[in-house]
């Protein structure tokens, strides 16, 4: 029994850095939803991008140049943001400006297309077998509780997801409450075309919208890549729906709620992992979708739409 | 002019961000270490490629204008004087196996499936207007419905079959009622959920299903209770080439199973085709068409789309039976999303609620990969640009069915 409260910390630290992953990605998901109302399938292939982004400007740099560690990471962050940047900026004007009118499913599918393109496009270009990322941060904080007690270890390189995510949620929620793109990007949210009326250029919001999810998932990818060592072109699907999970669990087009969804799913998976069964987790993410979509389908701080005819 | 050069600099530009990382510097693994390898010819052939596109793009779009009006649409509904035509084309499809190669019968089996699936699907996507990603797993049922009926009870493929449908129509209507409330994109998402909870049921179940391993060893169809061995497998029994005074060869076995696709395809098609003249599948179209008119008109969205989910799920379930028979062995593997995809890709690519558009693309997309072998690591590569660009260029398909409609001035 004794036992309890390491554990606990143990899973709730490790939901956490999950979490923060899952809340990277679907912010993405979640405002491009707001603003377009289209689910954009392929931003789990952007975080697979962003991974492997990072890992060719690692062994660009090399390991070994002796490059301090934290001007190293953000490099790679700098670099991996810049380039899913602009992969998010062609995705919009490629695949989905062109149908934007159309009928939802046509887009959707458009975004499927996208998606399998984009996994495909990486296997051909570097392989598609996993690539071993090196590791960057050994060790960690480890904490002990007497003396056979369950100790608390903490590896950098999940301290880093939270602390990097945590940093990013705090500048996103600034910049899109005082800047001027900020309060376009809400105002796009709530009446498009009273907003294009008003003067904001509507098109660019929306480019804007798709190049800012597409870094942050990114950031996802390269922090992933870091603690979890190993990638490959298929990773992104997966991430992709349960990131997408995350930002309906929290109501999608709610830039808070997605934050809140990637943590409530982060620790729900991690928790059934411990203690249910690790093959079951993936189906509690599902089941965890499912069940939202059918109960509370505006999530737990959207707001419910309306349809007009 | 220089508004359109700066504009494909910028193009070329991007362009080389964007290849840059996946094919300009290449990873290599060497054991542990990763190594990497330039090649920045391949980026500046591609910036080169895109700029003067971008450059003669108004002269290289005129084609697909073209194309976005040039091909034939169907007519509504097929004239009788086709009805010798159709004759025509089974009779050949009947006969043709009987003086082909194996490999090609085969492939057409394949192709057959293929068909069976997609119109299948095309009842939800196409008539009902439901985009279901998670068709795959109402054939994962149907499949392994026969397999494990074969595995724990001894069941043969004409007795499993019926219950592979009724199961997979069950696991359609189950997950259908509460689904279908919802509105088109959030159903994808769900139905693409119960797909890989499907799957990843399959693959953890260990002590049921076998997990990924799967389930091997699962007889052939019977003619009429006659198995199509070498021998029989009880003693005592008798095999069809025994019984026919045959010679005993590999090939009948294969021309049969093309020939039970190919009714099983046909059977599809007479149905669906019926169901679409009937008053559900007006309801079907009606509903896809405008959701919030039909309610007022006092229909039942809810058990419209019910009854097409379930239709469809019924299909898809045959079609596993089938394959699972035909395979020999199942295994979660075979049930992926990419096979949903695909599916649903032949029906997008045919024209959504074309049956005769949908049997076209099914053929395309099943032979031109056979046939290109030595592109198949580009398969999937062009398979997603195709839908990306059958949506942007011709969201209504290769052969659309032209609908009897009028439209407001807007």
């Amino acid at each position: 029994m004794s036992d309890l409260i390491p554990q606990l910390t143990q899973q709730i630290f490790n939901g956490l850095s999950l979490g923060a992953i899952y809340a990277l990605i679907a912010i993405g998901y979640t405002m491009v939803y707001g603003i377009i109302g289209m689910i954009n399938f392929a931003h789990g292939e952007i975080y697979m991008i962003g991974a492997y982004v990072g890992l060719v400007t690692l062994t660009a740099i090399g390991t070994q140049t002796g490059m301090p560690l934290p001007l190293m990471v953000a490099v790679m962050l700098v670099v991996a943001m810049a380039v899913t940047g602009v992969y998010g900026y062609t995705l919009e004007r490629v695949a989905y400006r062109p149908v934007r009118g159309s009928p939802r499913l046509v887009a959707l599918i458009s975004a499927i297309g996208m998606s399998i393109f984009l996994q495909n496009w990486m296997a051909l270009g570097q392989g598609a077998r996993d690539m071993a990322v090196p590791a960057l941060f050994s060790g960690g904080i480890n904490f002990n509780f007497g003396e056979h007690a369950f100790g608390v270890s903490m590896p950098y390189s999940r301290i880093l997801i939270i602390v990097v995510t945590v940093v990013l949620m705090i500048g996103l929620t600034l910049f899109i409450k005082y800047s001027r793109m900020g309060r376009a990007s809400r105002a796009c949210s709530q009446d498009m075309h009273m907003a294009n009326l008003l003067g904001i250029d509507t098109n660019k919001v929306i480019s804007f919208t798709f190049v800012l999810g597409a870094m942050l998932a990114a950031v996802g990818g390269v922090l992933i890549a870091i603690t979890i060592g190993k990638l490959n072109p298929f990773i992104g699907f997966i991430v992709g729906i349960k990131a997408f999970t995350a930002a309906v669990l929290g109501g999608i087009g709610s830039i808070p709620g997605a934050m809140l969804g990637g943590v409530l799913l982060g620790l729900a998976e991690t928790f059934a992992a411990a203690y249910i069964s690790s093959q079951y987790k993936d189906i509690v993410a599902f089941g965890l979708l499912v069940l939202i979509l059918l109960f509370r389908p505006t999530g737990l701080l959207g707001k419910p739409e309306v349809e007009k005819v | 002019m220089g508004n359109n050069v700066k504009h494909a600099f910028v193009a070329a530009i991007l362009t080389g961000v964007i290849v840059m990382p996946v094919f300009g510097l290449q990873l290599i693994r060497q054991g542990a270490k990763t190594l990497m390898e330039p090649n920045f010819s391949f980026v500046l052939i591609a910036m080169a490629i895109v700029f003067v596109g971008q450059l003669c793009r108004h002269w290289l779009l005129l084609p697909f204008k073209k194309l976005k009006r040039g091909l034939p649409t169907l007519p509504a509904a097929p004239t009788g004087g086709n009805k010798l035509l159709i004759l025509a084309l089974v009779a050949v499809a009947v006969i043709w196996p009987f003086f082909s190669g194996r490999s090609s019968v085969d492939i057409a089996t394949l192709v057959l499936i293929y068909i069976m699936l997609a119109l299948g699907l095309n009842i939800v996507v196409g008539f009902a207007g439901l985009l279901d990603l998670g068709f795959v797993g109402f054939y994962a049922v149907g499949a392994y419905t026969y397999a494990l009926l074969y595995q724990w009870a001894g069941f043969g493929f004409w007795e499993a079959l019926p219950i592979a449908g009724a199961m997979a129509a069950l696991f359609g209507f189950i997950l259908g009622f509460p689904v279908l409330r919802l509105r088109g994109d959030y159903l994808a998402i769900v139905t693409l959920g119960f797909g890989e909870i499907i799957r990843l049921l399959l693959i953890n179940l260990n002590q049921f299903t076998n997990g990924p391993d799967g389930i091997s060893g699962i007889p052939k169809p019977t003619v009429f209770g006659m198995e199509m061995q070498r021998r029989a497998s009880e003693p005592g029994g008798q095999t069809f080439h025994e019984i026919m005074g045959w010679t005993f060869q590999n090939n009948h076995m294969v021309i049969y199973l093309y020939l039970m696709a190919l009714m099983f395809a046909l059977v599809t098609l007479f149905v669906s085709t019926r169901l679409i003249r009937m008053p559900v599948g007006r309801a079907w179209e009606a509903l896809r068409e405008d959701e919030i008119a039909c309610r007022s008109l006092g229909l039942n969205p809810t058990r419209i789309k019910l009854s097409a989910f379930t239709l469809g799920a019924m299909f898809a379930g045959f079609g596993g039976a089938f394959f699972a028979a035909r395979q020999g062995l199942v295994n979660p593997e075979s049930f992926t999303f990419i096979e949903s995809a695909l599916i649903l890709a032949i029906v997008v690519l045919g024209g959504m609620g074309s049956q005769v558009g949908v049997i076209l693309a099914a053929t395309l997309l099943t032979v031109v990969p056979e046939l290109a072998r030595e592109f198949a690591e580009y398969r999937m590569l062009i398979f997603g640009l195709v839908m990306v660009l059958m949506m942007v260029w011709r969201p209504q398909g290769l052969l659309p069915m032209k609908r009897p409609h009028v439209e407001l001035a807007k």
